[in-house]
């Protein structure tokens, strides 16, 4: 057939593959991630429908129960007091989806591309999980638009430390998303798997009603439950920068508070953890 | 090659002697099922070399070994010099890889899938966009790199598979099945663009097939049955191993031509499609000899030469086909490995 022209031939010098290095990986993170980000931004619909949810609980159930339980919430509105457990909820369902894209990829062979490269699995990993980090992340801030509908003014330090958090919690929740994902052969056991896991963290990380005076059983399930402690520090930043603020117990092992520093590193921490895991299971070949 | 030659040069890329896949002993079990039972081959640098055999021969089995996708349970080989246990990054750097189903992400556009793979295997940001426009032109895609590669045809996908497997200039190129689940006319253009490849790259090509026809192509060919290594040769040695052309004559008078072939040349025929048939080595030659002394008007000849098919049968003692029916449990598992 067609003979191929002088051009062609000098393009196709041959390319000489760099040994492995940091910096090659890093190369591989990235990649990763952005593809995260093209296929996140590619479909809109993702981020409309992610929102739908969220917005259902903080308007339709925050404005249904305030009645209810105004005299639990420190006396803020019931809206304020559960829209940092709302926030959580925008970026848990996002966090998880691209924790399940991996499956996704196992099923359509693209996974393969990626697991055949010369590149080491952590890079891949790393990459995926930043890139549902990043993304969960944005599906959460959008939400930050109704902070004035709820009442918390749209104050910057506010603001960036939710933002911070919600990034800490969105990578945590595509870690664990990553180390279920990283058996599973099709994406509806995936998301029956998930199911599993999310609604019980939802319900036990006190984004609904106050961990204070609860039932010893019900105490301890919150507690060990990780996101309580990314609910809890967004909303004592929430309440502090109320006009007036307002100070709340937050959560407590015994009767001891549990800081701010040591809250945000158990979620980080566990997150690292379900990282490595999640690594060690990409190692494995047949 | 010998084994101790690997061991001291650690990478034996590159150099003329080398050998691009060296393979001894190979095995993979899974439980109780073998799917490749202790093969032992070579393929030349710069060689097409094709494995030919049923669904569930182990055909894609040993890729995966080759590609570093699967761990063998036993036996060791090397490929480009690197051997594929130890020297698993090696081995990936200097392979490239189409898979008999597709691994392309269908949400990106064709320029975007092969970027993504020029990042993965760290091709030098300088050379990226060149190597792209060149592997792209050269499977006729350039024109479509900015669509989503879900509004490609089966084809075009299986041609930008090809380009991306390119991409990162592989000495050794695998091919699982690349023309499976294709039409016939999309098959033989991919067929142009490999035979393109050969003349244009310094490149090995490594194939699994279970079309007779299309391990024509090869210089060489591996018949595998049940995890084993039938045969290695090329394929023209391999039709001469089988022997005879069949040659087939229409005559007025069947019986009588039947009656001199036997008496002249001492030749058995039967009437086979509606003509007088028989096998004799060399047919070509025969024909000539045939006209001058059949003593018999003599309508039509035809000469065929022995196919691969037949060299399959007489190798295995069964069609492809067959072996695909009497086996169903192994041509299962193979579909199942494949996920």
């Amino acid at each position: 057939m067609s003979t191929l022209t002088d051009r062609e031939r000098t393009a196709l010098a041959p390319v000489r593959l760099p040994e492995r290095s940091i910096a090659h990986d890093l190369r591989a993170v990235k990649v990763v991630w952005h593809r995260e980000l093209i296929r996140f931004v590619q479909d809109r619909g993702r981020l409309i429908t992610g929102l739908l949810q969220p917005i259902l609980y903080l308007f339709v159930l925050g404005t249904g129960l305030s009645n209810v339980a105004g005299g639990s919430t420190n006396g803020v509105n019931f809206k304020t007091f559960i829209f940092p457990g709302v926030l959580a909820l925008a970026t848990m369902f996002t966090a998880i989806f691209a924790a399940g894209s991996i499956v996704w990829d196992r099923e359509f062979g693209f996974l393969r591309e990626m697991l055949v490269a010369p590149v080491s699995r952590g890079a891949i990993v790393v990459g995926k999980c930043l890139g549902g980090a990043t993304v969960a992340t944005i599906q959460g801030g959008v939400m930050l638009v109704f902070l004035g509908a709820v009442g918390i003014p749209y104050s910057p330090v506010l603001i960036v430390s939710l933002v911070l958090m919600l990034l800490v919690l969105s990578f945590t929740l595509t870690a664990l998303g990553v180390v279920i994902a990283a058996r599973m052969k099709n994406i509806q056991t995936f998301f029956a798997m998930t199911q599993i896991f999310l609604l019980p963290m939802f319900f036990l990380s006190g984004a609904l009603y106050p961990l204070n005076g609860l039932p010893t059983w019900l105490h301890f399930l919150t507690r060990i439950d990780p996101m309580t402690y990314a609910v809890d520090p967004m909303r004592k930043i929430v309440f502090s920068h109320l006009n007036p603020p307002i100070s709340v117990p937050g959560v407590t092992w015994g009767s001891w508070q549990v800081p701010i520093v040591l809250e945000v590193g158990i979620v980080l921490l566990m997150g690292l953890a379900m990282l490595f895991v999640g690594i060690a299971e990409f190692r494995r070949t047949e | 090659m010998s084994e101790a030659a690997i061991e001291t040069n650690g990478h034996l890329q590159g150099t003329d002697q080398g050998l691009a896949v060296a393979v001894h002993d190979l095995r993979k079990t899974y439980g109780e099922i073998e799917a490749v039972g202790g093969v032992s081959f070579e393929v030349n640098r710069g060689e097409t070399f094709g494995f030919l055999g049923p669904n569930g021969a182990g055909k894609s089995t040993t890729i995966k070994m080759l590609c570093t996708l699967v761990r063998p349970t036993g036996g060791s080989a090397t490929v480009a010099g690197y051997d594929v246990i130890r020297h698993r990054d090696d081995v990936r750097r200097n392979i490239g890889l189409v898979f008999q189903d597709s691994t392309v992400d269908g949400y990106l556009t064709g320029d975007r899938n092969l970027r993504f793979h020029a990042e993965l295997y760290g091709v030098p940001r300088s050379q990226v966009n060149d190597r792209i426009r060149a592997v792209m032109e050269m499977v006729g895609l350039w024109d479509r790199k900015d669509s989503r590669v879900q509004t490609y045809s089966g084809g075009m996908m299986r041609r930008l598979e090809i380009a991306r497997g390119l991409l990162h200039s592989p000495r050794v190129l695998f091919l699982d099945e690349p023309t499976v689940g294709l039409d016939p006319q999309t098959r033989s253009s991919i067929w142009e663009y490999i035979e393109d490849l050969k003349q244009s790259e310094d490149i090995t090509i490594f194939l699994t097939t279970h079309y007779m026809d299309e391990a024509e192509h090869c210089d060489r060919i591996a018949i595998i049955d049940n995890g084993k290594i039938v045969v290695v040769d090329t394929p023209e040695a391999l039709k001469a191993s089988v022997g005879k052309d069949r040659v087939q004559i229409r005559t007025d008078d069947d019986r009588a031509a039947i009656a001199r072939l036997k008496d002249v040349f001492g030749v058995d025929a039967a009437i086979h499609d509606g003509a007088v048939t028989f096998s004799v080595a060399e047919g070509e030659q025969f024909v000539p000899r045939l006209f001058a002394e059949l003593g018999l008007p003599i309508r039509s000849v035809n000469v065929s030469r022995p196919t691969l098919d037949d060299v399959f049968m007489s190798y295995t003692g069964k069609t492809i086909r067959d072996a695909e029916a009497a086996n169903p449990l192994r041509a299962m598992v193979a579909a199942f490995r494949r996920r």
